[in-house]
């Protein structure tokens, strides 16, 4: 019996240890997005905010055309809004709804902003950009599905609870990096806000841009996976009394165009179900200029040109979804105070490093 | 489902667990269970197979037990009234029954094996001849499900028939049972071939949970990961690298694909079978041993009796020996010893069995053109060094003292291991004429090698630390080898004995597998830059 | 007996076949001598050795070996 009692303790002191070493491996060997690709860092930076209790009056969701197109201290600074972007690298549908879904459980925001261009996907697309997304939640239910949903043929499931088993051959790229964020990250984006202050023109002409694109091969229809989840999305903003709002925003640029067909869709859907969708691409009274206002030749906005549409796009909220200025709470100003400041610093050393 | 999976760890500790749950009565019928679950994850088609050449070798070993068992009896009753003569007389016609009996169960499941397996590669070959005279007619491939393992239940059932007309083992009278028995899952994959007698007894008999046999059967099982995922699937990147462009790497290259493919099989295979043996004795079974340290072979006759070993023992014992003595080889034997004299007369029979026995154990190997000239090729070395051996002999006596020097012993060994290796580059390139192409380029591209030591070596996808980590690792296979062989003691045995001893080993090899073994979605830092969308 | 000693020390001059009992487990026959041996034994005993006979017990020793060849013609 005492062999029996000694072989137990031994097995689960050994257990405990291999899974703290594993554990602290784990911190070592993820990924840290601290340079370069810094987009994989977005999404766990939500929870900074929530860890603070902080609230925001307008959500935003989606791809990269979300977290390079809006600046939140622009709408404080200029509206008196809050607001927060989860938006992360390609992210899919179903990925925008759960992190919504998750979102919620957090706090209540009034508008709910969601970037239509990932409706052409209907099929889990890059395990890479999987886990730029779906690696920054936190463990929940919500992640349990958002995962199952967007996993690929050749990923499992186990990976994304213990990292580790996807990262271990990372032992031999470490760098100081590592070691140095294994704990703790830095922030890297403005509420989600992702700077780019770089220049690089668009030289074709829209109409240009179109012909290109018209003469790639395309599915004009939209995947009914995707509507499938626009439908759950605008349900869950119902029950969460908030309102949806659809957006495309304005990009010039062949490689990835949004075609005709798929705007006619998106404009029907949003009719029947009485939501409003917004197409910025050709919206002159925003006034992107594609020779100073993209980093790389149109597809993104920089932040000048993200500047713009937020400015256009703070309006709409005032003027038609009366979104009112919380600038007279102390409390909440001040927060917002440093986030401006902040925001204002990068951009300006941004620009200087140029 | 693979060894090397997070479906399959889960569920074998799964089985184990229940398996020391169930009263012990039970127990095979759990495993039984698990077996065929095992087989149908890895291919729902599958069973079906599995399941023809279980219940007709039931059909056909029991035939075969009521034979022999009405035999005795009738010998039994009429003890009295048969004279020796026509006892022999009835045993004998009784015996060909059984033959006949055995031919029909051999030549159903050998024929599914053959069709399976063989049947692309025949009509490729009927193709290319008939390519010969005519351009445009050829015949249709078929496109055949080949199931996991099949050439290994095969051969360990098929040996179970032959040993039940032999009476070397008891026909089983449960069916179940013998289910068991070919489908035992940790040997499904790749074997050891067993024998009936072997592993019958231990399948059945209950096991209750010891120590003795956990542990050290979890050692080996992580130390037959260890060798599968630090060692055999890093080098594999590099091997596939050097495959994959034959044009691009000879020489220097072609040398380290020799080298490195020897680590690769050896820590693959013997991998593999200290993943089975393990899981047995976790569970309280003796399943055989497949290697007794096969690159320690001074000769490569001892070199195939170390290797693979359960393959070898079926092949000598179910071919090369009932060839070899066969009537009509016994007669030719005869006859060439009258006509060509006794020294050659008596190789004859033996020779040709020998060739025989290894074109079949190419043509096992696959179903290609590469496995029969690498099986030819290995016995052409045999009998090469069979018909040295006078000349060996004399040179012995001349140096009495060289087989006492470790030096000399050093020697045969890399000699036995580098010819080995050479002739399994085979496998590697599967294509004859290219293979010895490749070879060839050792003896004259020499340029390569300044290439090579410039830093080709890291191009093969497989970078410095990863090269050194390989490294450490392959000498730590090497010092446990060396130390089992020494001290003719089995070291995980000697490790469970404290416990703490084997919680330590344990810990560490789960730790440096999940560090350093190669498996999931390898990490690739351009597949996250994000470029695009 | 002294028969099959000769024959024996036709295929290995260097062994003493007598006093030997680990002919098989110790390697000194292989696959090969055994196959010429049972040829000699079947020629020169005038029985046949079939398949199943050949196990390492019987070929072990020579006493092994001489016990299984009269058990043979014994049948």
């Amino acid at each position: 019996m005492r062999k029996e009692i000694k072989i137990t303790i031994f097995a689960v002191v050994s257990l405990i240890i291999v899974a703290v070493l594993l554990h602290l491996c784990s911190l070592v060997l993820r990924p840290k997005y601290m340079s370069q690709p810094l987009e994989g860092a977005l999404i766990a930076e939500y929870y900074g905010e929530v860890d603070k209790g902080r609230q925001h009056q307008v959500l935003f969701v989606g791809d990269c055309e979300v977290y390079e197109s809006f600046v939140p201290p622009l709408l404080w600074e200029e509206y008196g809004i809050t607001s927060y972007i989860r938006g992360s690298a390609q992210q899919l549908i179903w990925q925008s709804y759960y992190l919504l879904e998750e979102t919620f459980r957090y706090e209540s925001p009034k508008v709910v902003v969601f970037n239509v261009l990932s409706m052409k996907y209907g099929e889990p697309q890059k395990e890479e950009y999987n886990r730029m997304t779906l690696d920054g939640m936190r463990n929940s239910p919500v992640k349990h599905q958002a995962i199952l949903a967007s996993m690929t043929k050749e990923e499992n499931i186990a990976s994304y609870y213990f990292p580790i088993l996807r990262y271990h051959s990372r032992w031999k790229d470490l760098t100081a990096e590592d070691f140095k964020f294994m704990f703790k990250r830095d922030t890297v984006s403005h509420n989600g806000y992702l700077m780019q202050t770089g220049i690089r023109p668009m030289e074709k002409s829209f109409a240009e841009q179109e012909a290109e694109a018209i003469n790639k091969i395309y599915d004009p229809d939209l995947p009914a996976t995707a509507f499938e989840y626009l439908d759950k999305m605008k349900e869950l903003c119902k029950q969460n009394g908030a309102e949806l709002i659809l957006i495309k925003t304005p990009t010039n640029s062949s490689t990835y165009w949004w075609y005709d067909e798929w705007d006619a869709q998106i404009a029907g859907y949003a009719e029947q179900n009485g939501l409003d969708y917004y197409n910025f691409i050709e919206n002159e009274a925003i006034g992107i200029d594609w020779q100073t206002d993209t980093y790389d030749r149109g597809l993104h906005l920089n932040v000048y040109g993200a500047e713009k549409l937020t400015k256009h796009f703070g309006e709409l909220l005032v003027s038609e979804y009366g979104l009112e200025s919380q600038q007279s709470d102390v409390g909440v100003s001040s927060v917002w105070k440093t986030k401006t400041e902040q925001y204002y610093k990068q951009k300006e050393e941004m620009e200087r490093g140029q | 489902m693979s060894f090397t999976s997070i479906g399959f760890i889960c569920f074998l500790a799964a089985t184990v667990v229940l398996y020391y749950v169930f009263p012990k009565k039970h127990q095979w019928k759990l495993l039984l269970a698990a077996s065929l679950a095992f087989y149908f994850i890895a291919g729902e088609w599958y069973l079906p197979y599995i399941l023809f050449t279980i219940i007709s070798s039931y059909i056909v070993a029991r035939l075969m037990r009521k034979n022999s068992e009405r035999e005795k009896l009738y010998i039994e009753q009429n003890r009295d009234s048969l004279d020796k003569d026509a006892r022999k007389a009835y045993k004998a016609a009784e015996k060909k029954k059984r033959f006949r009996i055995l031919i029909l169960g051999l030549v159903l499941n050998f024929g599914i094996l053959a069709v399976l397996k063989y049947t692309g590669f025949t009509v490729n070959n009927i193709n290319s001849i008939i390519g010969i005279f005519s351009d445009n007619v050829s015949l249709p491939l078929p496109k055949l499900l080949l199931p996991m393992g099949i050439s290994f239940y095969t051969f360990q059932t098929m040996g179970y028939l032959i040993d039940v007309y032999r009476e070397r083992t008891q026909a089983e009278t449960n069916p179940f049972r013998l289910a068991l028995f070919v489908s035992f899952f940790p040997q499904l994959v790749q074997g050891p071939i067993s024998r009936h007698g072997d592993l019958s007894e231990q399948l059945f008999c209950g096991h209750s949970a010891k120590w003795e046999n956990i542990a050290p059967g979890m050692i080996r099982v992580a130390w037959g990961f260890f060798k599968k995922l630090v060692i055999a699937d890093t080098v594999m990147i590099a091997i596939k690298s050097i495959m994959s462009s034959p044009e691009r790497y000879s020489g220097a290259y072609v040398v380290f694909l020799i080298l490195a493919y020897s680590a690769q099989i050896y820590a693959d295979f013997t991998g593999g079978i200290d993943i089975t043996i393990g899981i047995g004795e976790m569970l309280g079974i003796r399943i055989k041993e497949n290697f007794d340290h096969p690159f320690a072979s001074t000769s490569t006759k001892e070199y195939w009796r170390r290797w693979h070993i359960t393959m070898g023992t079926w092949f000598q014992d179910y071919i090369f020996y009932p060839l070899s003595i066969c009537k009509p080889m016994q007669k030719l034997s005869k006859w060439s010893r009258a006509k060509m004299g006794p020294a050659l007369g008596k190789r004859i029979p033996v020779y040709l069995a020998t060739i025989v026995t290894w074109f079949v154990t190419g043509l096992w190997h696959g179903a290609s053109w590469n496995f029969i000239v690498w099986g030819l090729l290995n016995c052409l070395v045999i009998l090469v060094s069979q018909e040295l051996q006078p000349l060996y002999t004399k040179f012995h006596n001349r140096f009495p003292k060289l087989n006492d020097s470790y030096a000399y012993t050093l020697f045969c060994r890399t000699r036995t291991f580098l010819l080995m290796g050479l002739i399994r580059v085979l496998d590697c390139y599967r294509d004859v004429p290219l293979t010895f192409k490749s070879v060839g380029t050792v003896f004259y591209d020499f340029s390569s090698w300044r290439e090579f030591f410039a830093g080709g070596v890291f191009d093969l996808g497989v970078g410095p630390r990863e090269y050194i980590v390989v490294a450490l690792a392959i000498v730590t296979v090497c010092i446990v080898s060396k130390f089992q062989r020494a001290e003719g003691i089995s070291l995980r045995h000697k490790i469970a004995e404290r416990p703490s001893l084997a919680f330590l080993c344990l810990s560490v090899l789960v730790v440096v597998i999940i560090i350093f073994g190669s498996y999931g979605i390898g990490f690739d830092a351009s597949g996250f830059i994000y470029n695009q969308f | 007996m002294d028969k099959l000693i000769e024959i024996l020390s036709d295929l290995h001059p260097d062994i003493d076949f007598e006093s030997e009992d680990g002919l098989v487990d110790n390697g000194i026959l292989d696959s090969l001598d055994i196959v010429t041996l049972i040829t000699e034994i079947n020629d020169k005993f005038d029985v046949s050795i079939p398949a199943e006979e050949i196990i390492p017990e019987n070929f072990n020793s020579v006493q092994a070996l001489f016990a299984l060849i009269e058990k043979l013609d014994e049948e």
